[in-house]
């Protein structure tokens, strides 16, 4: 079978939009991601060296911010297994469940996974600083209009237009 | 009133709600085509603009969203989370995060979604992102001091520019319109295809139609404070509007009986006045109070008159006003405000010579509540501000 054509763009943005307004509504936040990654990353650092965390200073102040409960307790952790469902149950009905390995035409497969791995290390180390992703600080922040959300998005977008240029064997 | 955390809704309940939401999120992202690097990027090389319009479809509609709610008075925006602004952080972390994009091809949620449905690439981006933040933590003793830098609090947009808010929301919706435009022309161009936006279909009709309505709504979803605050500062308004009046003999009645109609007696002196003497069992608000979720319900109380106290009766007004146009019913003021009350009760001097029975009942009567008042309030321990326990919602990342 083939695959599904995809919503279209503006219909999605409604029912993102809409969705976000009822997140704001019921729980006074908005949406997120990186703090799932981050609240998995304690987690983990924790398992594995209680003594390490206990003594260093990010995660003192993290278990501050968040009293008494496991890392993963958290609400950015149950919205993200809900992603998981949400984005497989839609790739299930639409046909896209596949495993694939996908990169731009003319790069390299090496550098399309080294690529991969380093991006995901700048957007870790770039949502920490920007408290927050492309959901939680661009989008949310947009939503309730922060000013550091609404900065954050325009240095995302601005940065990923600056550096477009540089990495266009990766892409085109 | 929003946000149904932690009332309505409970603390663990909303574990579960997290989840739907999640899932909604999710099914979305992957239905728009965030699953794939390939359509991610196209932004920013031109041949595919999906998540610019996704996003900022969904960035204007959740913006002129709220704004609505707040309009007509459904959300407390003093406990929705508002990110904070720290500004080099948000920069250098932004700038950061736009290098990610380019690089790894996603950003932290489209990761997620993508690795759902089975993209490789996705997986070891996730990967590289936990790296990523263990950087961060290992290392945040290097970071700390620009992740803290230029702190300025929660300010909003509209706030920082010192411009109104529907002329920001009107700016952002306008900006957002005509990117829509621009980019299909661009994508067409980059593609080597016929322009196909200017075909007038029924689907693109009600894109334009809902843009239309969007630009509409950004001006008429006015703050509601800000216009109340407005409403009452014009003086002769106030004046001519009728709000019920309790005298001060009424008043004093009433605060000594026992078997009358409850009352609410709600002071909007300041607190350092409410602090050294108030009246029994009232309860200090602010102007602001009368818009915040919990004081609201406090208003709610059935079965009672909430009279308004201040020192003058301009004050007492203008907040009953508010009230009234906020729906609050039964709302009254004390005529002549706290200093008439002063002056005709709690400092009552008795008339020397009563030359009718009319003035020796007043003077009876008033020296009576007089000394049973006074009482009240030296034993009285005032009840303090209006119970606010709910605090901004803890959101970002």
């Amino acid at each position: 079978m083939n695959e599904t054509k995809y919503m279209n763009p503006y219909l999605a943005g409604l029912l993102l939009g809409i969705l976000l307004l009822t997140t704001i509504y019921i729980t006074g936040r908005g949406l997120g991601a990186s703090g799932a990654i981050k609240s998995f990353t304690v987690a983990t650092v924790e398992a594995i060296a209680q003594s390490h965390t206990s003594s260093t200073k990010f995660y003192q102040e993290y278990s501050k911010e968040h009293q008494g409960t496991s890392p993963l307790m958290n609400w950015l952790v149950f919205e993200i297994v809900g992603v998981l469902i949400g984005a497989f149950l839609s790739g299930l009905v639409s046909n896209r469940l596949n495993l694939k390995f996908e990169k731009g035409p003319n790069a390299t497969r090496n550098a399309r996974l080294i690529g991969a791995f380093l991006g995901g290390v700048l957007w870790g180390i770039g949502s920490q600083l920007g408290r927050g992703c492309t959901s939680g600080a661009a989008l949310s922040g947009m939503a309730v209009m922060s000013t550091g959300g609404i900065l954050t998005m325009i240095c995302i977008f601005g940065g990923a237009y600056g550096f477009a240029y540089f990495f266009r064997k990766l892409w085109l | 009133m929003g946000p149904l955390v932690p009332d309505i809704i409970s603390a663990n309940l909303n574990y579960i709600v997290a989840l739907l939401i999640g899932i909604c999120f999710g099914a979305i992202l992957e239905q728009a085509g965030f699953s794939t690097s390939k359509k991610l990027v196209g932004l920013f090389y031109g041949y595919d603009f999906t998540v610019l319009r996704v996003f900022f479809t969904a960035g204007i509609v959740a913006m002129v969203g709220v704004m609505g709610l707040i309009h007509f008075g459904l959300l407390d925006i003093n406990l929705v989370y508002i990110n904070p602004t720290f500004v080099w952080s948000a920069i250098i972390g932004g700038i950061i995060m736009g290098a990610g994009f380019i690089i790894g091809g996603f950003c932290p949620g489209t990761s997620i979604c993508a690795a759902a449905i089975g993209k490789i690439d996705a997986m070891i981006f996730i990967l590289g992102s936990l790296v990523g933040v263990l950087i961060f933590a290992e290392g945040y003793s290097l970071f700390e001091p620009l992740y803290k830098a230029a702190n300025l609090g929660n300010p909003r947009i509209f706030e920082t520019l010192n411009i109104s808010q529907n002329l920001f929301a009107f700016l952002m919706v306008s900006v957002a319109l005509i990117a829509f435009y621009f980019v299909t022309l661009i994508e067409s161009k980059v593609n080597k295809r016929e322009v196909v936006f200017v075909k007038l279909s029924r689907e693109n009709g009600l894109i334009i139609l809902s843009g239309a309505l969007l630009l509409i709504f950004s001006l008429l979803f006015t703050d509601r404070k800000a216009d109340l605050l407005n409403l009452v500062n014009d003086d002769n308004f106030v004046k001519n509007y009728s709000i019920d009046e309790i005298t001060p003999d009424e008043f004093a009645f009433r605060l000594v009986c026992e078997n009358c109609e409850r009352m609410q007696i709600i002071d909007f002196r300041n607190k350092k006045e409410y602090d050294k003497w108030s009246l029994p069992r009232s309860t200090h608000f602010t102007v602001d109070n009368l818009f915040e979720k919990e004081p609201n319900l406090f208003l709610k109380i059935k079965g009672s008159i909430k009279v308004f106290v201040a020192n003058k009766e301009i004050t007492e007004k203008k907040a009953a006003i508010i009230a009234r146009r906020l729906g609050y019913k039964r709302i009254m003021i004390l005529k002549g405000g706290l200093d008439e009350f002063n002056k005709e009760i709690l400092q009552f001097e008795p008339i020397a010579k009563p030359q009718n029975i009319k003035e020796i009942n007043l003077n009876r009567f008033r020296l009576q509540v007089k000394e049973e008042i006074n009482r009240l309030i030296k034993e009285n321990k005032p009840k303090g501000p209006v119970e606010k326990k709910q605090k901004r919602a803890l959101g970002g990342c």
